[in-house]
């Protein structure tokens, strides 16, 4: 656990308010999209072991819709926009009508869930960069479903070249009545929390 | 009979009756090692195709192919297997995301599995089964009984090799 040793709460705390910010506009977005009201939870900010990471949304088995990116510029990361499937139909409903309840996806239906997923983390990021005054660059999106362990596995890899813990910025979102339920993940690359927290005027010693 | 879980970048062995098994396979590879005449098994959830990526000090051992694979045997050994009974199944090694294929670290899944191949090459060890590449994850279980290994992803189902 090297790379977190300098952590304390003041730095959780800054990191659970960026997750609130990015997330908080994104949810904003995804409301005026389907036109519902979207509640947030506190973020989750967590340093665990890869293995944990898809716990959090099911398990490594858990089917989910993902939208992933890559954050490229001051503050590199990934970043992950996960739904489960029944979520993702909700979405679908409300956004283009009719939804087949069936296991497989048309190809307008995936189209429809890429570009929610693209608009929702553009919004994360975009707010995220307003906040830091960071320069914060998101790569073509890029859209999965399937197991949440192997896609979640794609933002570990960086971290994995140096160490065996992740540190994920994770904040859960529901609508009303708990039909659509979601989570925007942030994985900065390890040498990015110094930039983010240097931005933010937050003392952080880690050593890197 | 027992089920043994192996996590993301860890290893572990069994002994018949027991089985072996990782959950959620992307861009990493699952090795499975078998000694059919001592039915025992070994299963690695690979990450990483080389341990000289590792920025940090100390090296996970099972995170890498090229030290995952060669401590794999050893503990095969430990456990009654001998390297000359020993072959391989791999799976896993997908690419998740297909259009993000451009940069080195995406392409994880193949490079993935090309070094677990070659340090299965250099242990003398025969891959006898494969179910690698594509974009879909994949769970595996290996029977140490049987020396059959069941996988299984979201949108084929289940098969055996």
């Amino acid at each position: 656990m090297e790379y977190f040793t300098k952590f304390g709460d003041f730095q959780f705390d800054v990191l659970r308010e960026v997750g609130n910010i990015g997330a908080g506009n994104a949810a904003t977005a995804l409301s005026k999209l389907i036109q519902k009201e979207i509640d947030m939870k506190v973020p989750q900010v967590k340093i665990i072991p890869f293995d944990e990471v898809a716990d959090c949304v099911g398990g490594p088995e858990a089917v989910v819709v993902t939208v992933f990116l890559r954050v490229e510029g001051d503050c590199p990361g990934n970043m992950f926009f996960i739904l489960d499937m029944a979520s993702a139909r909700h979405v679908l409903q409300q956004i283009i009508g009719e939804v087949k309840d069936v296991e497989e996806w048309t190809e307008y239906e995936a189209s429809a869930l890429h570009e929610i997923g693209n608009i929702l983390t553009g919004s994360y990021l975009s707010s995220l960069a307003d906040f830091t005054n960071l320069n914060l660059q998101p790569s073509v999106p890029a859209l999965a479903i399937d197991m949440a362990g192997a896609i979640l596995s794609y933002g570990l890899l960086e971290l994995g070249q140096a160490g065996d813990f992740a540190l994920t910025i994770d904040t859960a979102f529901f609508e009303g009545n708990e039909q659509v339920q979601g989570h925007f993940f942030l994985i900065p690359d390890p040498e990015s929390l110094k930039t983010l927290f240097r931005s933010l005027g937050v003392p952080f010693d880690g050593d890197y | 009979m027992e089920i043994i879980k192996i996590g993301m970048a860890d290893l572990g062995v069994a002994k018949s009756p027991d089985r072996l098994r990782t959950t959620g396979l992307g861009s990493c590879v699952g090795v499975v090692l078998y000694d059919s005449v001592h039915k025992v098994a070994g299963m690695a959830h690979v990450m990483l195709p080389e341990s000289s990526l590792g920025k940090g000090g100390e090296i996970a051992i099972g995170k890498y192919a090229d030290t995952a694979i060669p401590r794999l045997i050893q503990d095969m050994k430990l456990a009654g297997a001998s390297t000359t009974n020993m072959v391989a199944k791999l799976a896993g090694g997908a690419q998740m995301f297909a259009f993000l294929g451009k940069s080195d670290s995406m392409r994880i899944g193949p490079r993935n599995v090309e070094a677990c191949k070659m340090a299965l090459q250099q242990a003398k060890i025969k891959v006898v089964a494969e179910d690698t590449g594509g974009n879909c994850g994949r769970t595996i279980e290996f029977d140490a009984a049987t020396g059959l290994l069941q996988i299984r992803t979201v949108n084929q189902g289940v098969k055996e090799v």
